[in-house]
Order: structure tokens, then sequence, then C-alpha cells
């Protein structure tokens, strides 16, 4: 049993969403979905402790010796994603079933949760594997039931948000689909180890460059990259809020990712950042996508769009520290995978429970909720200020060692731009605080209550987290130092 | 040169001509069968490169020496299932896009969700 870790991981939620379908009521649905999603987590748990304890787990598949057959490899950084994807999801079903009732057609419940538990198989997937083209497979299970879980939101711009998402998530598999054809071409192998053996061999030939090129775009268009992020705002947006705080968490950061895997493992170091000027671009994009998108996030009227834009500029804090290229940056970026998974989850879920007591996140609804839903704003007022990464919390962390690592490059100009995009932060986030405590309340807004404990337990055990591991650092910054100087290591 | 990498030379203009009408048309269902185009494109690039000069299908019977790759092909199958299920998804969005906004133009949806806000 514990030798099939690596494939229950991803088989148990995929084989569970068909199952749905024989479970009438909405309720029990749920509560499967939830112990489905919860079995993962504990799976991801002794995955982790497996891998912390006597290194990389191997997996055949069938028992098809590796380069034939499909390999699952979990190392740090693998193990790593998959806690952060099930432990969201599976803190962001338990409030699934109340806020669902209020956005999403009863008949349509069913589905809602065979669609969550694909596309929590697909993103498990995409980590698990270790095959370039099982990669592409599962990062299409998880998009199309992503498509589709978006087209479930209330308004009918979430149908317009879904078929935007849907042709640019598309271009983006494809381009990543030619990309693992054109390395096929040039190697006869998909299976990523390999691929980093065979790859140096041959990496001069232009196909390798297209290749690679074909990759990077395809990842950075699903990772919402600056200035490839169009689709990500309305689709956070109108989607159904515990959709949006389940891929907020976790869709962009399994990008992100793939982005790693395969500059650092598949093409090796030096190929990815010597070869091409991967850096100057990643920096510059990266810093440009927090500017150009934290300033967006301050002109919006709709909370759902005004954290969606900093989500976009939250990846440009992890682009930059992938870009630094040393073991501190990458340090940072996966700290910031986990932390941002944490602050945003907290944040989405609190706009949840909002949506399911007043029915609309329009900041200009917000007045006086700072008194009526104390708990619920007190969870938003902490993950704001995790966002902007004051001290004591999760943010602080990962800015902290991002900083680290801009000085220890020599980067000050980046540095200083960092710190000026957080006090960015601070602008959009005082926005919420002062309409939910400062302005009075609207007329007729006194009969809104405090979000039922169905929100509240899970909301805040994400801010909770969000606090612990601000303080008490040792588990992510040691798993994320190890992950990080393990992919310098094998790719010198 | 040309005759040589025919194939490939399918591969880029049909690839071409699909990613243009997914970026250049405003009706919804022209875009989907750009992106059909675009990702067959991809098909014919993986069946192409796994054709090995002078190889047979890959049985195994005697006087079969040299063979085409059926990896690849193997490969495309998947592609295609899931390139049918992103048309599928694309067209029932259409449908439904048409039901609540009454149009399938960008422009004209664009334009209903400005008033919108």
């Amino acid at each position: 049993m514990l030798a099939h870790l690596p494939i229950l991981q991803v088989i148990v939620p995929l084989m569970a969403a068909p199952l749905c379908l024989f479970l009438t009521r909405s309720r029990l649905v749920w509560l499967f979905a939830l112990m489905v999603s919860g079995a993962a987590f504990l799976i991801s748990v002794l995955l982790l402790q497996q891998v912390m304890a006597s290194g990389t787990i191997i997996y055949e598949l069938g028992g098809w010796d590796a380069p034939w057959g499909i390999e699952y490899r979990i190392d740090l950084l693998n193990a790593f994603l998959l806690l952060i994807i099930s432990a969201i999801s599976t803190v962001v079903l338990f409030a699934a079933h109340t806020s669902i009732k209020e956005e999403i057609p009863a008949d349509r419940h069913r589905l809602f949760y065979i669609l969550y538990l694909l596309s929590l198989a697909g993103m498990l997937g995409i980590v698990a594997t270790a095959d370039a083209f099982n990669v592409f497979v599962f990062l299409e299970i998880s998009s199309l039931s992503a498509y589709a879980l978006i087209a479930l939101g209330k308004d009918r711009r979430a149908l317009w948000a879904a078929y935007q998402y849907l042709i640019m998530g598309t271009i983006g598999a494809t381009f990543i689909l030619i990309g693992i054809g054109l390395m096929y071409q040039m190697t006869g192998t998909l299976n990523m180890y390999d691929l980093s053996q065979r790859l140096p061999g041959v990496e001069n030939s232009r196909t390798v460059f297209v290749a690679f090129t074909f990759i990077i775009v395809g990842v950075c268009l699903k990772l919402a990259l600056f200035p490839l992020h169009l689709w990500l705002p309305n689709a956070y947006a109108y989607a159904p809020s515990i959709v949006t705080a389940f891929f907020a968490a976790t869709a962009t950061k399994v990008a992100v990712y793939l982005l790693i895997r395969f500059t650092f493992s598949v093409f090796g170091l030096s190929f990815s950042f010597t070869a091409l000027p991967l850096q100057m671009l990643f920096v510059a994009l990266g810093l440009l996508g927090i500017f150009v998108a934290s300033f967006a996030a301050i002109y919006q009227q709709n909370v759902k769009h005004l954290f969606a834009y900093s989500s976009i500029a939250q990846i440009g804090y992890m682009i930059v520290g992938f870009s630094v290229s040393t073991t501190t940056g990458l340090m940072a970026t996966l700290l910031h995978l986990f932390n941002h998974a944490l602050m945003k989850s907290a944040l989405f879920l609190a706009l949840a429970a909002v949506v399911y007591r007043i029915g609309s996140v329009q900041i200009n609804q917000f007045h006086g909720l700072g008194r009526q839903m104390p708990y619920t704003m007190a969870a938003i007022v902490i993950g704001g200020l995790s966002l902007i990464g004051v001290p004591l919390t999760v943010g602080f962390v990962s800015k902290w060692y991002l900083v680290l690592a801009t000085i220890e490059n020599g980067w000050w100009p980046v540095t200083v731009l960092i710190l000026l995009g957080s006090l960015l932060a601070i602008i959009y986030v005082w926005r919420i605080v002062e309409a939910a405590y400062f302005k009075p309340p609207l007329a007729g807004s006194e009969s809104i209550k405090e979000a039922p404990l169905s929100f509240l337990i899970p909301i805040w055990t994400l801010v909770i987290a969000n606090i612990y591991f601000g303080i008490d650092t040792r588990l992510s910054v040691q798993v994320a130092q190890a992950a990080a100087q393990s992919l310098f290591g094998v790719s010198p | 040169m040309l005759m040589g990498l025919y194939n490939y030379w399918v591969v880029v203009v049909l690839m071409m001509v699909g990613f243009y009408i997914v970026i250049a048309h405003g009706n919804l269902i022209k875009k989907i069968v750009g992106l059909s185009i675009f990702q067959t494109s991809v098909f014919i690039f993986y069946i192409s490169m796994a054709k090995v000069d002078g190889g047979t299908a890959p049985i195994l019977a005697e006087g079969i020496k040299q063979y085409s790759n059926p990896l690849p092909h193997v490969l495309i199958l998947t592609a295609i299932v899931v390139g049918i299920a992103t048309t599928a998804l694309g067209l029932a969005l259409a449908v439904r896009i048409k039901e609540a906004y009454g149009s399938i133009e960008e422009e004209e949806i664009q334009k209903k969700d400005n008033l919108d806000c």
C-alpha cells in the first residue's frame, strides 16, 4: 500500500469523480468529495514524510522500466506542491456545501463536485508525473474541468470568461504539446529524467531552442505571466466563489511548478539561463507584472477583481525570484508558492462568505461590514496584511527571502522595486479596510449577520496558518530550501 | 528542401492559419474552428515525425525489419481525444453564450458586458 502512494495520490480523486454520479443528495456528494480530498491530503503528507526520510521516490507505472513506461517521480519539490494542492483543496471544500447552495442551481451540485475532483486529480497528476506527455494529458484534464467550473458562475459574464480562458488555455497547452513533440523528435524519449540526460547532447540545435521557447510561452500562458494574463481577472471574478478560492491558490502554482521543472530539471540551468536571455526577460516581465497589476488592482470596484489582479502581481514576485536563479531566489519563489496559496485561499474564501451574506462583492457594498461580519472582515484584514508582507505573517517570510536573494545578487534596483510594489499592495488593501471599517453601514443592511461556521472554520484555519507559518517557518523554509538546493544539485 | 520537408510545411501553414483565425476573428464559432485547425496541425506534426524512411507498419512478422515509430501515433490519439473534448466544450459554451447574450460576436458581447459594469 505504502509503496503505491504516488499513484494513489492521483488515482483516488480521478476514480472518485465519476463515482459521485451514484450519489443523489447534494450533502452526500459533498461529504464524499470532502473525504476523497482529505484522503488525497493524507497521502500527500505521507509522501512528504517518506521523501524527507528516504529521498526521492520513483514509481514505475505497471512495472514498466522508466524510459519505456511512465514513471512517477516524487522529490521534495513535488511532495511540497502535492501537499499545498491537496491541503488547500480540502480546506476550501469544507465550505463548498454552504457556498454553492446560493450560487449554483441544485441540479448541478453533483456536476460541480465531479468537476472539482477531476480538476484536483489533474493538478496532482501534473505534479506527480515525470513523463512530459503525461504532463500534457493531466494539464488538459485539469484545464477542461476548470473551464466548465468557471462557466458554472451565476453571472452570464462567467460564460464569456470561461470561453476566453478556454481559447487562451488551449493555445497554451497546444504550445506545450508542440514543445514536447520537438523534444521527442530530438531525443526519442519523454521521460523527464531521461530528457535531462539526453538534451545536453543536442542542445545546440535549433529544434531544441524552438522546443524550449514553445514550452516556456505555453507555461507562461498558463501561469498568467504579464502580458499573458488577460484570461485571469474575469475568470476569477465571475467563477463561483469556491472555485475562485481553489484556483487562485493552486492553478497558477502548478504552472509555476512546470516552469521550474522544465527550466531547471529538464533543460538544465546552463541551457535555460545562458543560451537564452531568459533572466533579463523574466525579471522585466515579473516587475512589470507587479506594477501594472497592482495599479490595476487599485482601481477595481469588484473586490474579486481586485484580488485577481493582486494574484497576477504576486505571480510577478515568484517570477522575479525564479529569474534570480540562485538557491535563495528559487527558495523565495517556492516559499511564495506556499504562502500565496495560504493568503489567497483565505481571502477568496472570506469573499465567498461575503457573497453568501450580501450577494455582491462590489466595494461600495462593503460599507460597515467590519461591524456586521467582524470575523470575516478580520480574516480579510489579516490576509491583506499578509499580502503586503507585514512581519509575523507568511507574506513577510517570502518577501524577506526575495529581497535577500536580490541583494545577494547585487540587484539593488530590483530590490527597491519589489519594496515599492509592496507599497501598492497597501493601497488596495486599505481601500477594503476603509470601506469595511470607516464608512457608515448602508441603509437596510442591519439584518446582515456574521457568516455561518461552515465558512468561519475553514477561513480561520487558513488565517491561523497564515500567522503560524509566518512565525514558525521551520517546515516551509526547510522544505523550500532543500527543494531549491536539490534543483540546483541535479543540474549543475 | 521544399519537397523533403513537405509535411512540415503543411504543419506550419496549418498552424499559422489556425492561429490567425483564433486571433483575428470575432465570431466564437470561427474561433473554435481556428483552434481545431491549430490543434490538427500538431497532430500532423507528431504523425510525420514518426515516419521512418522505407519503414512499414510496426508488426511483428517475417520480412519486416524497418518500421515506423508507433509511439507518436499513440500519443496523438490521446491528443485527438483532448482536442475533441475541447471543441465540444467550446461549442457548448458558445451555445450558452448565445442564449445568455443573444449573440456570438465578440464585439457585441463585449459591448453588453461594458453596459453591465
